[in-house]
């Protein structure tokens, strides 16, 4: 199974629902794609649920942390949502983890842009 | 060949530890032994032959998970970065249990790298490094991980994962 996404509004946050694999080539390029789209229309608070997401590798790391840096240089935040106990571990071995900031919660998440 | 591993200091996930292996039964069998065209799709391909192998083996879920990541990972650093998808030059891949490790071996026909020059992930200067981090989850997948610059071209990695004990 590739990547899906599809994002929806709620109030002012950006909430992309990720599901299948964000691996090397249209995983994470789709991802990418997402991203600079919201950028591109002004979008800076952005959610990214990962709760479907099976697996993700160097590359869709980088596209995270890529992701993440561009947001953020642009006085925005993106923000994860969901870890499945694969990707959480991920991010911990590369100490990725508390660079984010990761909810388990959607609604605590939205707040938290506030 | 010269292998490599002792200098790669970051390549454990717990610096300085690597879990042991024992060598018992020194009688060996392949389980894999196959060309891949330099194309994503033989990552695929090549990450699914060989959990068939590791389930076939007996490694339970979780296991077979982290094996094909480093595999994926291993795969990819051929393929992109070695081959740079160059039609003419394959990826060989082969697959062998010997008593109780069970070892994977990835050569391309790339110009080959310094592993010693591939700058460590985890440094507070790395961290939102868009690439690099390959090298270092297969160090933190498998037992044991070898680079060595292969003959007379490209780069062989050796990747190890200890055998679980029949239940």
């Amino acid at each position: 199974m590739s990547v899906k996404l599809n994002t929806r509004q709620v109030g002012d946050v950006s909430v992309v629902d990720v599901s299948g694999r964000i691996t090397l080539g249209e995983g994470s390029s789709a991802l990418r794609d997402t991203l600079r789209d919201l950028m591109a229309q002004n979008n800076k608070k952005i959610l990214l649920n990962l709760s479907e997401v099976s697996y993700i590798d160097s590359s869709g790391i980088g596209e995270l942390v890529s992701g993440f840096t561009t947001v953020t240089n642009s006085g925005g935040n993106l923000k994860l949502l969901g870890l499945t106990k694969r990707v959480k571990d991920l991010l911990q071995i590369t100490k990725l983890y508390t660079v984010f900031d990761v909810h388990e919660d959607e609604a605590h998440a939205i707040r938290s842009f506030a | 060949m010269l292998g490599v591993s002792s200098r790669l200091h970051w390549l454990s996930p717990v610096r300085g530890w690597r879990k042991p292996y024992k060598q018992v039964d020194t009688t060996s069998q392949t389980l894999l032994d196959q060309d891949y065209p330099s194309t994503l799709e033989s990552v695929d391909d090549a990450e699914a032959a060989i959990l068939r192998a590791a389930a076939d083996v007996g490694f339970d879920e979780d296991e077979q998970h982290r094996i094909g990541m480093a595999v994926r990972e291993c795969m990819v650093n051929a393929v992109v970065h070695g081959n740079r998808y160059n039609r003419n030059k394959i990826v060989h891949v082969g697959v062998s249990k010997a008593g109780e490790q069970f070892t994977i071996r990835i050569v391309d026909q790339g110009e080959g790298f310094e592993v010693q020059e591939v700058p460590d992930p985890l440094e507070e200067d790395n961290l939102l490094r868009q690439s690099g981090r390959g090298l270092f989850l297969m160090g933190a997948f498998m037992d044991d991980v070898k680079v060595h610059k292969a003959v007379p071209e490209g780069t062989e990695v050796t990747l190890v994962k200890n055998v679980p004990p029949p239940q």
